[in-house]
């Protein structure tokens, strides 16, 4: 399996982050860059870090299925995360979040059919102060209402 | 080790300082209750089950995992502790599937037996569980989700105890589940060592789901009747069917431990290919079926016939010692020949000779485990002595054993290993060579080497760890269950039982490549295996087995025998200890090879005296130097003990002979691993050496 | 990058005092404004000296347990063979915490400069930020600041012309809360399942790889310039006794300005809400608060007039904890609070154990049972039952953590679950025997 040149070098960078011998260490940075370019985390994919590491694919895949972020299935080239944690649901991230479902069409990690758009309602992603809170893919947005979330929705289908 | 005063439940104890609380405790006969935590395994301090009231802590303390240290109080009893353990096996239960009736542990179950001890009689849980479906992932390895507690003992066993760490924990909270290697499926030594160790339900066997309660069997302790390592199985036996083999009372040398074959490969005794009735040879040339009688009629009316220095005989080295010190007697007197031998797969006489004047240098499993060192020559140890293989991962773990290698390819001890060497069988002293500044420093030795190493190349090993200048003991390694016994009871062209001189005669291959043979009488022995055939087309041959052998095919006489679960007797390990062989169940059709002889001997008319597996057993004792001094109460009470065959007077060999170890794997041992289904079922890829 | 909120007047600005200032996450700015003047009196005191800075300054980490500082750093053992290693847990994850996020954000150096002079504190030459995977921009930020801090000398070998010599990383998390727990962190370094491990050892002693390892909290580490440059006493004397200093506190929920501002330990609760929050929201009256993240049990609103110090918050019977403060108006629905903190654990859990696997599952199932108005009246002494069942039980502090709100919820506004069954048409008073 090959990758871009630019994450062939960010992995051999990685390696030399840790000491001799525990290049295990780079694991999980491996996974989730490695998925932002593979779109999730393959069985291609995990056999191949695994092999870069000196693991077999089990303890590659023991850590995958730990990591809430790590997903085996692809979301959506959008991956539009809600937070309906406390800090959120006090100022209306559970109604935010049902709104996005009805609007999308989608439940939990769902996938739009075309693969665009994907929903998952997230714990609290260090927001609270600025809450209700979404993320679409790394891109915070803050004190987000429904009228806020369809327009960036909208922006994301285009 | 400082010693320091422990106070448990009111009663002062002494304790080495820093030992694990829940092991003082057991020691002074106080139960700490837990299921994660396992003697000899890793901590994890996960199951909860093991808390106590410590005196001065601010909560309950891990008993799994917490060292005594001097002055310390604690509670195992007390009301914190007892509630505690109520609340953790009420949320233990609280997921966990109550299919006990339907559950292949129920009755053995860890679970059950906590809960009626410990637990409430009642549960508050009115919610949905979590359920996932079953899944298999190999032929002998069932996994339930939902009944499985987390324990993490079937990872560490598989990891730590097996060196293979084909399990592992995926997914979190309550959707944690142990996964298996391969995604779907598992790619193992498929030993079982896990289903085993499984406190409940989770893991269950193939081989014996849906087949018994556990109360319904009968527990029969014997020996394994497949590799040379000797290690005792508990068979479960229901309606004169084996259904299961464990070890779960860790009797015997190798505790819990048993591999694949040891585990799920008694369904030989079960074969459809199994002989029932004796078979011979008609007008037409065929096998026919005949009645017991006039086959051993026809067979000792032609072995009086053929009597003479041109009869050939071929021991086995699964048959028990009683079998092959009767068959080389009858041989040696009444048959009047000096050609005896069997498949030899390992150089043991020259070892017994080369420490000629010398006790005590011979290893034994247990020194495995306790060895500061050991030193592997030429062998592929887990695949081929996997309980060896075993006990010096269990060193390296509790001990930190520095272990050497000199191995041609990659063996799985490399991983282990201080230091491993590569390369060729034949050059293999070279590299054992390259380790004596190494070798020399460590406190103590024992040194394993497998068959490449014969003749010349064992009295140059012995005298590299001779002149080591530190203690050293040796074991010459062989292939099945009694090699070593057929070695000790003379089944040997040139010598005689305890390795003693006799008139040489015909070797194996010889017996073979002989066209003046007259009669070639086969116990248990496949010679023929491999498209070989026998150079004296008119020999009349007889062959004693299980199966209808290539040798079978080729005799005029094949009488059916029964199996090492079928009988008494005791074998002897590669490590020389002598064990009992505890019939396990009844034989149809076919009789102990033992019997067969003591009849062929009433058949000819010779006296061999009482044939019973007691009474030779006494006269091996009585006569066979290195059998005379065995503690009877230990081995009749299931226990091993070394022979010590005498070190000296054993000339070397006169007659050329071949040994060489049929290279078996873990899923192979000669002719019984074919008809084992099972064995052949779990192959996802054939056992490999050196890969 | 712009602030999320306006600061306020009533803060005492100590490690965000750069925080509204232009690029203030570059080294330019970071250097205009006292940056790395503490690493340098670091390098001319000994080891010693700079832990008792810390211990006079009465610092206590910031990310939950607020264990003194000074002492963990005098932890370590400087004269081991093995490395050492400073581990930065940037894995801020506990329910109304958002402010290592800022720390970052704003000002990359002061925490750079922290590892620094822990790294001479305890003899480390490499060292990691663990920073929580959603986080991923931050990762940039801070790659970026550690790039300059290279590029200026600050990092690398012969540190501002000495022989000291500091590697600095990011290591990026993947969500996982329990991650947030030191020991798990490590395992997650490490490249492994973030379940915690046995202690002793403590990490202080056997750490990252295995070696002695100094981890804090990303503010831990922040605030020790400013302690080094102010001495540890000036610094103490901010704060009240045993509680040293300043702190960040996230304030959320129903309260009027929302935000992330710096007081003083000790500094009164019913003020922070009120004067910096500008109170609660929509002219409601106040019902209770959450002074230190989720898995802080709330306090009433009688119960908050207090000061915002580790010991006057444990005496309220709570903690100060992460300083994660979550104000709730009268209308709110405490049946839901408990349920959807539940639902964070049980779904954090990292399943090691039995009591938090098994115990976050159960209460969830119940709280959710009840919430959809399906409750029983017995539910409601059993949830306070189990929650209690798992005190002090769990192989790690998640168990308490999910816990210790839900026993205080029950506590305090069992009215709350009352209603809720009553509202349930087959609810019945008694359990049915079954014999």
């Amino acid at each position: 399996m090959t990758f871009s040149p630019e994450l062939e070098a960010k992995f051999a960078d990685l390696v030399t982050h840790y000491p001799e011998g525990r290049q295990r260490a780079a694991l999980i940075p491996m996974l989730m860059f490695g998925q932002e370019e593979v779109g999730s985390i393959t069985p291609e994919f995990m056999e191949e870090v695994a092999k870069r590491l000196g693991l077999n694919t089990m303890q590659v895949d023991e850590v995958v299925g730990y990591y809430s972020m790590l997903h085996k299935k692809g979301m959506g080239k959008y991956h539009v995360q809600v937070c309906t944690n406390v800090a959120c649901m006090l100022r209306g991230g559970a109604e935010l979040y049902d709104h996005a479902c009805h609007k999308l069409g989608l439940g939990h990690k769902e996938v739009s059919a075309d693969g665009v758009i994907s929903l998952e309602e997230v714990e609290c992603m260090g927001a609270c102060s600025w809450a209700p809170a979404i993320q679409v893919n790394y891109d915070f947005h803050h004190e987000v209402t429904t009228e806020q979330l369809d327009t960036i929705l909208e922006g994301l289908k285009k | 080790m400082a010693l320091v005063n422990v106070t448990i439940n009111g009663v002062q104890v002494q304790a080495e300082n820093g030992a694990l609380l829940i092991e003082v405790a057991k020691q002074n006969g106080i139960e700490i209750p837990a299921f994660c935590y396992y003697e000899g395994m890793s901590l994890q301090a996960a199951c909860r089950m093991c808390l106590v009231e410590v005196e001065k802590a601010p909560k309950l303390m891990a008993g799994c995992t917490l060292p005594v240290a001097e002055g310390m109080v604690v509670r195992t009893e007390s009301e914190p502790v007892v509630k505690a353990r109520k609340t953790t096996l009420e949320f233990l239960l609280s997921n966990h599937p109550l299919d006990c009736p339907v559950c292949d542990k129920g009755g053995e179950c860890e679970l059950q037996d906590m809960t009626f001890k410990y637990g409430v009689g009642e549960s508050r849980f009115t919610e949905i569980k979590q359920h996932v479906p079953e899944k298999q992932w190999s032929p002998v390895v069932f996994y339930d989700a939902p009944r499985c507690i987390l324990c993490y003992r079937c990872v560490r066993v598989c990891n730590e105890g097996m060196g293979v760490g084909a399990l592992g924990v995926s997914y979190r909270g309550v959707n944690a589940e142990i996964i298996p290697s391969n995604g779907d499926h598992l790619e193992c030594d498929e030993c079982g060592s896990c289903i085993d160790i499984c406190p409940v339900g989770s893991l269950t066997s193939g081989i014996y789901r849906y087949k018994t309660r556990p109360w319904e069997m009968e527990h029969v302790g014997t020996v394994c009747t497949h590799c040379s390592n000797g290690c005792k199985t508990t068979l479960g036996v229901r309606n004169n069917e084996i259904v299961r083999g464990n070890n779960r009372d860790k009797s015997g040398i190798n505790g819990e431990f048993l591999c694949v074959k040891g585990r799920y490969a008694f369904d030989f005794t079960q074969h459809p290919e199994r002989l029932q009735t004796p078979l011979i040879r008609n007008a037409a040339g065929e096998l026919e079926e005949a009645s017991w009688s006039r086959a051993l009629k026809l067979v000792a009316e032609k072995f009086k016939a053929l009597a003479g220095p041109d009869f050939g005989v071929i021991g086995s080295t699964r048959t028990t010692n009683e079998e092959n010190y009767l068959l080389q007697k009858f041989a040696r007197t009444a048959l009047g020949t000096a050609s005896i031998d069997h498949h030899r797969t390992g150089d043991v006489v020259t070892l017994i000779d080369s420490l000629s004047g010398k006790t005590g240098q011979l290893a034994t499993a247990e020194d495995l485990y306790t060895s500061k060192a050991v030193l592997v020559v030429a062998s592929d140890l887990s695949q081929q002595q996997p309980l060896l293989a075993n006990k010096i991962r269990a060193n390296v773990r509790h001990h930190k054993a520095a272990v050497y290698t000199v191995t041609p390819g990659p063996v799985r001890e490399d991983k282990i290993a201080r230091k491993a060497i590569r390369i060729a069988e034949a050059d293999s002293l070279a590299g054992v060579e390259q380790l004596r500044e190494a070798l020399s420093k460590e406190a103590e030795l024992v040194i394993i080497y497998g068959d490449a190493i014969q003749g010349e190349k064992v009295r140059q090993l012995v005298a590299f760890g001779e002149s080591l200048g530190i203690p050293v003991k040796y074991v010459a390694l062989v292939d099945y269950a009694n090699s070593r016994g057929a070695l000790d009871m003379g089944l040997l062209p040139d010598l005689g039982p305890g390795y003693h001189a006799t008139a040489p005669g015909r070797s194996l291959q010889q017996m073979l490549d002989d066209p003046k043979l007259a009669a070639l009488w086969v116990v248990g022995s496949n010679p023929l295996k491999g498209g070989k055939s026998l150079a004296s087309t008119n020999a009349f041959v007889v062959v004693q087995d299980l199966f209808l052998t290539e040798t079978a095919q080729r005799a005029d006489v094949v009488l059916p025998a029964a199996s090492a679960y079928e009988k008494n007797g005791t074998v002897t390990n590669v490590c020389g200890q002598v064990q009992r062989l505890k019939k396990g169940i009844e034989t149809v059709g076919s009789k102990a090879d033992l019997a067969i002889i003591g009849l062929l001997a009433r058949g000819m008319g010779v006296n061999l005296g009482k044939v019973d597996a007691d009474a030779i057993f006494a006269e091996i004792a009585a006569s066979v130097p290195g059998y005379n001094q065995l503690p009877m109460p230990v081995i009749l009470t299931g226990g091993a003990v070394q022979t010590h065959p005498v070190n000296g007077g054993v000339p070397p060999s006169s007659v050329p002979g071949i040994i060489a170890s049929a290279r078996d794997t873990l899923f192979t041992t000669g002719s019984l691993t074919r008809y084992s289904k099972i064995l052949n079922e779990v192959l996802e890829k054939p056992g490999a050496l050196y890969s | 990058m712009k602030l999320f909120n306006e600061p306020s007047p009533l803060e005492t600005k100590i490690i965000s005092f750069r925080f509204g200032l232009e690029n203030s996450a570059s080294i330019d700015t970071y250097l205009a404004h006292d940056g790395y003047k503490a690493l340098r009196k670091a390098l001319e005191i000994s080891p010693d000296d700079i832990i008792n800075e810390l211990k006079a300054s009465n610092l206590r980490g910031r990310g939950g347990a607020g264990f003194p500082t000074g002492m963990k750093w005098s932890f370590v053992p400087r004269a081991s063979e093995k490395p050492k290693y400073i581990v930065v847990n940037a894995d801020e994850s506990e329910p109304g915490t958002c402010k290592d996020r800022l720390l970052i954000q704003h000002d990359p150096h002061q925490l750079i400069e922290g590892c620094l002079i822990g790294a001479l504190a305890v003899g480390a030459k490499k060292g990691w930020i663990y920073i929580r995977g959603e986080y991923n921009y931050l990762i940039h930020i801070m790659d970026k600041a550690i790039a300059e801090a290279y590029k200026n000398g600050y990092l690398g070998k012969n540190i501002c012309g000495t022989d000291f010599e500091f590697d600095l990383y990011t290591h990026t998390g993947a969500g996982a809360y329990e991650c947030g727990e030191e020991s798990a962190l490590l395992e997650s370094l490490e490249g492994k399942r973030g379940v915690p491990r046995i202690r002793p050892p403590f990490p202080a002693i056997s750490g990252a790889f295995q070696s002695p390892t100094l981890l804090n909290n990303v503010e831990t580490f922040s605030s020790v310039p400013a302690i080094l440059r102010m001495g540890g006493q000036a610094y103490a004397d901010l704060g009240v006794p045993r509680s040293g200093g300043t702190r960040l506190v996230c304030m959320s929920g129903h309260v009027n300005k929302p935000g992330v501002y710096e007081v003083p330990l000790g500094f009164p609760l019913m003020k922070f809400v009120n004067e910096i929050g500008g109170g609660v929201w929509k002219g409601r009256a106040l019902k209770a608060i959450i002074p230190g993240g989720s898995s802080s049990p709330l306090l009433k609103a009688e119960e908050c007039d207090i000061p915002m110090d580790y010991d006057s918050i444990a005496k309220a019977g709570s903690m100060l904890g992460s300083g994660g403060l979550m104000v709730m108006d009268e209308t709110t629905d405490m049946v839901k609070v408990a349920l959807r903190i539940m639902r964070f654990y049980q779904h954090e859990s990292c399943g090691w154990c039995i009591p938090c696997r098994e115990g976050t599952t159960w209460l969830k199932k119940m709280l959710q049972r009840v919430s959809d108005g399906h409750g029983q009246t017995r539910d409601i002494d059993l949830i306070g039952d189990l929650a209690q069942n798992m005190m002090g039980r769990t192989f790690c502090p998640l168990g308490d953590a999910a816990a210790m709100p839900t026993i205080a919820i029950v506590k305090k506004y069992r009215n709350e679950f009352e209603e809720y069954v009553a509202r349930n048409p087959f609810a019945s008073p008694e359990l049915v025997s079954i014999a």
